[in-house]
């Protein structure tokens, strides 16, 4: 005798199914990032012949459980972004965190060496920043529910991020320079910010707005010299000045890294809004002049550069952390030495400038890979959102922050590998360092919140089968007539501008 | 937007593209070259947390070991005997690199030597670290500690080289002042920071520095222990023992316009009113007018030829036989004796003529062995960690260098030499053979305290012991210090603790 068959689906009819929102996803690499985190504390911990105890798993969870919560309020706050930035800024965050961590062991071990107090822990600082980070994430998902509110902003955001950019160059020394760079705003015994992380944000959003407003003008406008149309420069006066003040500032506050961090991603804003590959040439133009420039009258320029070409000429002296970076990369080799194994500490600044030369070392060529193509994944995922959205100027700014994400990570790692001069930055996500942490937050809380408007699904309107009496009439075409579609037909995905 | 948007999609993966390039060359095709870069500290640190192989004396004595200490480092260096050894031992610091066999068997020591790859492979398999290898040195502790304790107890500051004349094994081979190795191999960096200050910038700068092995790493001039070269070189040109030579207290030295050489203390060295004594009588009282006119009618090309085949070059090539001791010797140089004074003064050991204690111990070692000349070695054999061996050092001869009448005739002369020796330390039915030699140095030599050498070999007949004392300046800055007061009751007592404990 057989159980009676449940009758399926034969009265209700087929629901439309929803497009998934991937929360489900991104839950599930959440947990996957925060098992990866743990496992990499544990491999440190037994590298280092520390007792293994319940202590690890509840700083795993933890970390887990500040990311679920930051998950559930995506879920309730943006509900269709895009599943895996979260994840992805977690694993590098979290493997940051471990690597920070390691280098602390590392230097209390050399202080007592040297019979001296442990130097204070660089771990627990970076977890309250990476606390507050995810508050601050949050606060920009609640606050900001749609991110063409910004474009109102545009102009305070610009003038308020350039003043907040100049506060350290009229500071005394004492409360704004750090290893000869004057660009910090230090409170004494608190804590010190870097005006720059957040100033290159607020000039972003402004790029971005001003680029929407003026993108006809600037595509059209200009004459034509040697096949190339010249942009008008009147048109683009605001951003040049904006640019040029801030550019100005960080010349002065010697901090090329953010410079040339800053100059790419306008360069590169500029030309996604217009399309025009003589924008790019001037731009180019314009930094190998500046470059070129600032080598004939900065000697800390001249330095770098002679550090780059020639860095085994002074291996104990001034080649000494570029050399002593490649050594360890080259010593832990492809699988590296493993985490809590090597010495990324004989680097100088491993744990700020130089994190991607410690975590190669230890995780060898084959975990700095993964780490790399995590960021290209970040960033393509920002780009996609860029191309989903439906307005101009999400777009841009989607584009604008991915791109600035990719340029820093490629100005850094270029650095500390010695592909390009070594100009300091920090490396997104993985650096200590609180300025860099809240703003790279800041970027990712609105790549979430634009992605969340790029795929949320568009409301269709419902079609009701109208009565009969009320049905329009139609027009029918005269039969041997043929009639001309009235538009071009437009493939999807934008194959006409292909 | 589309297309811009794409491109520069396209230009972030070229970016990342890059510098995975870059990577994989650094990490891949330049990792070996990083990986042992002497600036490169990681790989210190990694032979330092490895079971490193043990330095022995003969008989087992251990002289260097490595403890297991729970620590990063896993493993402290540990030198039982400290000072006694520690020119030979060097150290291994973590912060100033190895030093002596520890730098020069590092090979062996670490376990990175080809020899002990098999090994390797075994405790790759079995997940053991991998140890190193162990070296058995050719030195007799009753003899190196009797030689040590000869040299600091009245403080001096010298060099002691015992040979076994038919191997060229070292017996004994002390510099003074020494130092203590261990705190330099200690695993915290101010440790090894201070104790190294401590030697190399001590409070008076002037002090002796510790460091320096004056056995191998130092020359000095022989003084009339050079003679013996002389006296081989006019015995093999056909002189005999008995041969007249001059006597007198002083001579002028040719084309200098008048400049003399005396006898020590312009003593004649003829008895009564003779000016002529034999070649024996010469050496036994060590007359330098005798022996200058001696080098002078060998002529310069004799004198050199004699003294490169005992191993003293004239600089113009590098010397060959010591590159397989152990550690880095200097070389002995006689010099290029530019003209007929100074070729006299050549003949009495003084002029150019530079020498280490090791170079003068093999030319009696030689003598001792009937005039052919054995490789010195420190080096007895090496051993993998679980004590089979890997090598052993056999004797090598480096041909003979003198007829065996003629290291016969030169021994003989020796013993009549010793004869004349004041000095303490005889032994009873002890027949040693020996030469003294004060040597006088530095820029007023007539106001320096002269380095004192005492060489000798006993017993006479295949003597199984050869040794060459120096002590500089004196000893103790006497100017009146002569190298049978000072060196030779050290010589005395080396050789008494050497055939006393039955060698």
């Amino acid at each position: 005798m057989t159980g009676v068959q449940p009758r399926v689906g034969a009265t209700t009819p087929p629901a439309d199914e929803p497009r998934p929102t991937g929360r489900a996803a991104e839950l599930g690499l959440l947990v996957f990032a925060a098992v990866l985190v743990t496992g990499a504390l544990i491999i440190v911990e037994l590298n280092q012949s520390r007792t293994i105890s319940w202590d690890l798993a509840s700083y795993g969870g933890g970390y887990l459980a500040a990311l679920a919560v930051a998950h559930l309020l995506i879920r309730r706050f943006a509900p269709y972004a895009d599943p895996l930035l979260l994840p992805l800024v977690a694993l590098l965050n979290g493997l940051g965190l471990v690597m920070i961590y390691r280098l602390d062991l590392a230097a209390q071990v050399s202080a007592a060496n040297r019979g001296e107090d442990p130097p204070t822990s660089q771990t627990s600082l970076q977890l309250v920043w990476t606390g507050l980070a995810l508050v601050l994430f949050l606060l920009v998902l609640v606050i900001i529910r749609d991110h063409t509110v910004l474009q109102s902003y545009a102009y305070t955001l610009a003038f308020a991020g350039l003043v907040f950019l100049a506060i350290p160059a009229v500071l005394p020394a004492r409360y704004s320079q750090v290893n000869g760079a004057q660009i910090w705003i230090k409170v004494p015994g608190l804590f010190s910010i870097q005006p720059a992380e957040f100033a290159k944000i607020a000039l972003i959003v402004f790029a971005a707005a001003f680029l929407t407003a003026k993108r006809t003008v600037l595509s059209t406008a200009g004459k034509k010299v040697f096949g190339l149309v010249l942009p008008r420069l009147r048109d683009l006066g605001p951003l040049v000045v904006a640019l040029v003040v801030a550019l100005a500032v960080l010349v002065r506050g010697n901090d090329l890294g953010t410079t040339l961090l800053l100059f790419g991603t306008m360069l590169t804003m500029i030309y996604l809004a217009t399309g025009r590959v003589s924008w790019l040439i001037i731009g180019l133009l314009g930094f190998v002049g500046g470059a070129l420039l600032a080598y004939q009258l900065f000697s800390h320029v001249r330095v770098r550069v002679n550090i780059w070409l020639h860095p085994f000429d002074d291996p104990l002296g001034s080649g000494y952390q570029l050399v002593q970076s490649l050594f360890g990369m080259g010593t832990g080799g492809i699988f590296g030495t493993g985490l809590g194994a090597g010495r990324p500490d004989i680097v100088p600044y491993a744990s700020t400038d130089f994190i991607t030369a410690a975590l190669g070392e230890e995780l060898g060529l084959v975990g700095l890979t993964a780490i790399l193509l995590c960021y290209l994944i970040l960033v393509s995922r920002g780009l996609r959102t860029a191309l989903l959205v439906k307005d101009g100027f999400g777009s841009l700014l989607a584009g604008g922050l991915a791109f600035s994400l990719a340029l820093q990570v490629f100005v850094i790692v270029g650095g500390v590998t010695r592909l390009i001069p070594l100009t300091g930055l920090t490396t997104p996500f993985l650096s200590y360092g609180g300025s860099s942490l809240l703003a790279n937050y800041v970027i990712l809380a609105l790549l979430v919140r634009i992605s969340d408007s790029a795929r949320r699904p568009e409301i269709r309107p419902v079609r009701v089968a109208a009565p009969i009496t009320e049905a329009a009439t139609e027009m029918v075409p005269v039969v041997g007539r043929a009639s001309a579609p009235a538009t071009s037909p437009r493939g999807r995905d934008g194959e006409a501008d292909r | 937007m589309r297309r811009p948007l794409r491109r520069v999609g396209g230009a972030v993966i070229v970016l990342i593209v890059a510098l995975l390039l870059n990577i994989t060359w650094i990490q891949v095709v330049k990792s070996d070259d990083y990986r042992t870069d002497p600036n490169n500290r990681r790989t210190l640190v990694a032979e330092y947390s490895r079971q490193r192989g043990q330095i022995t004396a003969s008989g087992g004595v251990v002289l260097a070991r490595s403890d297991p200490v729970d620590d990063q480092y896993r493993y402290q260096r540990v030198y039982p005997e400290g000072p006694v050894y520690a020119g030979l031992t060097g150290y291994y610091s973590m912060r100033y690199g190895p030093t002596g066999l520890e730098r020069t068997e590092n090979d062996v020591l670490s376990g990175e030597s080809a020899d002990l790859f098999a090994g390797q492979l075994s405790d790759l398999i079995t997940g053991r670290d991998p140890r190193g290898g162990n070296v058995e040195l050719t030195i007799v502790p009753a003899i190196q500690q009797a030689a040590y304790t000869a040299l600091t107890e009245k403080g001096y500051t010298g060099a002691v080289v015992a040979l076994r004349p038919d191997t060229g094994e070292v017996l004994a081979m002390v510099s003074t002042p020494s130092y203590d190795p261990n705190p330099l191999a200690g695993h915290s960096d101010a440790e090894q920071r201070a104790a190294y200050n401590a030697l190399v910038a001590p409070p008076d700068p002037d002090a002796p520095s510790p460091l320096l092995n004056r056995a191998v790493a130092n020359v000095y001039p022989p003084g009339s222990t050079f003679k013996l070269i002389v006296a081989a070189a006019a015995l093999q040109r056909g002189d005999t023992v008995d041969t007249p030579v001059t006597g007198a207290p002083t001579i002028t030295l040719p084309g200098t316009g008048g400049a003399t050489l005396s006898n020590y203390m312009g003593e004649n060295c003829a008895e009564g009113d003779g000016s002529q004594v034999t070649l024996t009588q010469a050496l036994a009282h060590s007359c330098n007018t005798a022996f200058a006119e001696v080098a002078m009618s060998l002529g310069a090309d004799a004198v050199k030829e004699e003294a490169g085949g005992f191993g003293i070059g004239d600089g113009s090539t590098t010397d060959e036989g010591d590159g397989e001791l152990g550690l880095d010797v200097v070389p002995s140089r006689i010099g290029q004796i530019p003209d007929i004074a100074a070729l006299a003064q050549t003949g009495i050991g003084q002029r150019d003529v530079a020498v280490t204690p090791l170079a003068m111990a093999e030319v009696v070692a030689t003598i001792a062995n009937h005039g052919e000349r054995m490789a010195p070695h420190l080096i007895a054999r090496t051993t993998k960690p679980d004590l089979s061996v890997i090598s052993e050092t056999e004797p090598t001869s480096l041909g003979q260098t003198v007829p065996v009448d003629v290291a016969d005739s030169v021994r003989d002369m020796m013993v009549q030499s010793e004869k004349e020796t004041p000095g303490s330390g005889g032994i009873a039915d002890l027949v040693i053979a020996s030469k003294t030699g004060t040597a006088e140095h530095g820029s007023d030599p007539k106001n320096t305290a002269p380095h004192c050498w005492y060489v000798a070999f006993a017993p006479a007949d295949n003597a199984p012991i050869a040794v060459a004392v120096m002590v500089e300046n004196g000893g103790n800055g006497d100017l009146a210090a002569t190298g049978a007061k000072v060196a030779g009751p050290i010589g005395r007592a080396v050789i008494a603790a050497a055939l006393s404990g039955g060698l």
